[in-house]
């Protein structure tokens, strides 16, 4: 093992610098037991962890039992080769938002958010438009020179569209909290073929955020960006502002 | 009573007193209307089930039909007796022909109005006679099975499959849950019917169905029989089908429902007329029934921070605590909701929160009260996670609370795994029992911070109240002062759906079921 870090083959670490230590939580359908433990064990051995150890195994009731494992992983990656394609903007506060809409656009820009399909959770959605914002950053309603209108929750993609054109909007942001049997995917896509339908698509900037987003999902699926968790009001709105002024439409 | 937080009796009073005349504000445009809904709810209770052969519910073919032939003004009691004297057929046999395209109501001879009243009387004494049944065979099982001890632990089981949720609920009452609420599928509240038959395959949850009700009521009871515990089953009575989810709750022996007079309104955009309405019907089928609602006001502090808005959900309980009042509901199956939402970085936010709880307890001392978990500020750091339902526990058990929804560690990740609900339910066990009678043990510091806490919550809902007495339930929710969320008298989904009752109008449930089973 060696000590020192070689960032060509980065592994995790557990007290000591390529320890590979990994920690293990899972449930096999199998009774508690010697022979649970052993498969647990074997499990590891072929997830190529080397030195698996159960520490913990509990009866969950139903003839099931949970796991707890530590074990070294012999995996290495390359850190620095690694890419991983992110929104390409600057990040500003509001106060540099707010400055540059002054300077740059001239005239207040509407964004108009919700949260679409079936999905009933509205808690990012808010995080990002309402005047509260979220943990100290405050949202979209609270920007001079933003007009943010927050439709709320279970918005149908047709809703959502036709009062985006009613509200003449530069952008329209969507979020998707429930994730369950890729329900997002199918909602997120249904919008933008609505949208092209319609002929929309390019006529403004379209978002959609939530847990499970990636900038890389959100582009694959035909979104101008996608941002994930630990995003908030600023980093949309440095994107919207900037694309605004990119596309010609300050 | 004996206050540990030195609260002034006088404001509680004052503060149920406003709530009180609130409720009566409204309860006046409540006895004057009714709605789709309630229709249904009235034909499912006379025996009205099934689907038509494009998979519309019979429930709402009857009632469709009856609109379309302008007669919902006079409830479906009426057409629906009429029919019977007239031609002798069952409620559910009068629902197929009008499925069938064999019978239109408005063409049905007229009988006297006494004749029908007594034909229809007699189906439902009968339904209500089944219903009493229930309650009694839960009265018995409690005393032959026992139950656990307060906190109840609560859990939901959520995979969208109502055969695997039986697995899992089954495993969590062998860890020794209490509770356990079968999720419902996203969406089904904006539903204007409900839907048929098990489910096998729905987004987060299955539809509040009466099949789903009645494989998990058994799931329950057996696993109930082997552990020597009865096992409360939990559903969602809200959305546009409000009182018919109640009638089936209350048919299919379900204990606890999530029933809040406000929170489609404010949550799921539903017009407030159908809600008000609604909820009045669906509270006294699940008073009569025994079971336990729950309201939503821990809700309000998803989207209004806790600290801050704490006072609106003590004034929405006590506007909350008056229409279940009303609806004759018992203080003993009026679960109010409250939640420990406050940002965790915030210095002293556990007292704060222990402040509040004690308040709820000590203002509503007979309400088995509903506890909600930290779910606003989980992260995906499961290991703190498991710390923020520790100490929510431990303010739990302090305070006394009633029906303790527990927190997962994978909150804010995925609906639970089978090993989050065992890991939760193990936090909560070890919790309640290490310190079970702590809360007897202390008291606190004279004007201290938690005291003057839930002085200050406690005075700014009086003073809220007061206020909402002066405008109007509407308008203080057209305002936006409730979770910060604006709705419009004429706003929403299912106004459609809400009509004035004619002189003639009767539903012979409510005088069968108000003010519970005697």
């Amino acid at each position: 093992m060696s000590n020192t870090l070689d960032l060509t083959k980065v592994k995790p670490y557990g007290d000591t610098l390529n320890d590979g230590m990994v920690q293990f939580s899972f449930t096999l359908p199998v009774p508690h037991g010697d022979e649970g433990k052993e498969a647990a064990r074997q499990l590891l051995l072929k997830m190529g962890i080397e030195e698996p150890q159960v520490v913990h195994a509990e009866d969950l009731g139903v003839g099931y039992t949970m796991f707890t494992l530590y074990g070294k992983c012999q995996h290495t990656v390359d850190y620095t080769s690694i890419h991983v394609p992110k929104v390409d903007v600057d990040i500003m506060d509001k106060y540099g938002v707010e400055d540059f809409i002054k300077e740059n656009i001239k005239r207040d820009i509407v964004i108009v958010g919700a949260c679409t399909g079936t999905d009933a959770h509205t808690v990012g959605i808010d995080a990002i438009m309402n005047m509260k914002g979220f943990a100290g950053h405050y949202g979209l309603e609270r920007y001079k020179g933003i007009e943010a209108i927050n439709l709320g929750s279970q918005v149908p993609n047709e809703e959502f569209i036709a009062k985006a054109v009613e509200l003449n909007a530069d952008a329209i942001v969507v979020s998707q909290v429930v994730t369950q049997k890729d329900v997002h995917i199918k909602n997120l896509t249904n919008l933008i073929e609505l949208l092209e339908a319609e002929g929309l698509r390019d006529k403004m900037i379209v978002i959609c955020g939530g847990p499970r987003i990636s900038h890389e999902l959100a582009k694959e699926l035909g979104f101008d960006a996608g941002f994930g968790a630990e995003t908030y009001a600023e980093h949309v709105a440095s994107f919207v502002v900037n694309e605004i002024v990119d596309k010609g439409r300050a | 009573m004996n206050s540990k937080l030195n609260l002034d009796f006088s404001v509680v009073e004052q503060a149920r007193n406003s709530a009180k005349n609130i409720a009566l504000d409204i309860q006046q445009f409540i006895d004057k209307h009714t709605t789709v809904a309630v229709e249904r709810t009235v034909a499912r209770l006379l025996g009205v089930d099934g689907v038509d052969d494009i998979e519309r519910p019979l429930p709402n073919v009857i009632v469709d039909h009856i609109k379309e032939i302008g007669g919902l003004a006079e409830g479906a009691s009426y057409w629906i007796g009429n029919a019977m004297i007239e031609t002798g057929k069952s409620p559910q046999e009068i629902a197929e022909a009008i499925a069938a395209g064999q019978m239109d109501l408005s063409k049905v001879a007229k009988a006297p109005m006494a004749d029908v009243q007594a034909a229809v009387n007699k189906v439902a004494t009968a339904t209500v006679a089944k219903i009493k049944a229930n309650r009694e065979e839960r009265d018995a099982y409690l005393e032959r099975l026992g139950e656990g001890p307060r906190p109840y632990l609560y859990v939901i089981v959520a995979t969208g499959n109502i055969y695997e949720d039986i697995l899992q609920a089954q495993a969590a009452a062998r860890q020794g849950a209490d509770i356990i609420a079968v999720i419902r599928t996203t969406g089904q509240s904006l539903l204007d019917y409900v839907p048929y038959g098990p489910t096998t395959e729905g987004f987060g949850g299955t539809y509040a169905t009466q099949a789903n009700f009645k494989l998990m009521r058994k799931a329950l009871d057996e696993v109930g029989e082997e552990i020597g515990k009865y096992i409360r089953l939990c559903n969602y009575c809200s959305g546009l089908c409000m009182p018919e989810i109640a009638a089936m709750g209350a048919v299919e022996r379900l204990d606890v429902m999530l029933n809040d007079a406000l929170y489609g309104i404010l949550f799921r955009d539903i017009n407030m007329q159908r809600t008000l309405v609604d909820q009045f019907f669906s509270r006294i089928i699940n008073g009569f029934a025994g079971i336990i609602i729950n309201t939503g006001e821990d809700n309000y502090l998803t989207t209004a921070d806790a600290v801050e808005e704490a006072h609106t959900v003590l004034a929405s309980q006590f506007i909350n605590e008056q229409f279940a009042v009303l609806a004759g509901l018992p203080e003993e199956q009026m679960g109010l909701g409250h939640a420990f939402e406050m940002n965790p970085n915030i210095e002293d936010g556990f007292l704060m929160e222990l402040a509040q709880a004690q308040m709820a307890k000590e203002i509503f001392p007979n309400a088995p009260l509903k506890y909600m978990p930290p779910t606003k500020y989980k992260t995906g750091n499961i290991f703190k996670g498991h710390i923020q339902d520790a100490l929510f526990n431990m303010v739990a058990i302090t305070t006394g609370q009633s029906l303790q929804l527990l927190g997962m560690l994978t909150e804010a990740i995925h609906t639970p795994l089978l090993q989050d609900r065992a890991l939760s339910i193990e936090n909560a066990k070890y919790i309640f029992n290490n310190m079970r009678n702590f809360g007897n043990e202390i008291e606190f510091k004279q004007d201290g911070m938690i005291q003057k806490r839930a002085q200050k919550v406690l005075k700014e809902a009086a003073d809220m109240l007061v206020q909402i007495d002066s405008e109007g339930l509407i308008a203080t929710i057209e305002q936006g002062k409730f979770a910060g969320v604006k709705r419009a008298m004429d706003g929403g989904k299912g106004l459609n759906g809400v009509t004035l009752k004619a002189d003639t109008y009767f539903n012979p449930f409510i005088p069968l079921m108000l003010g519970g089973a005697k």
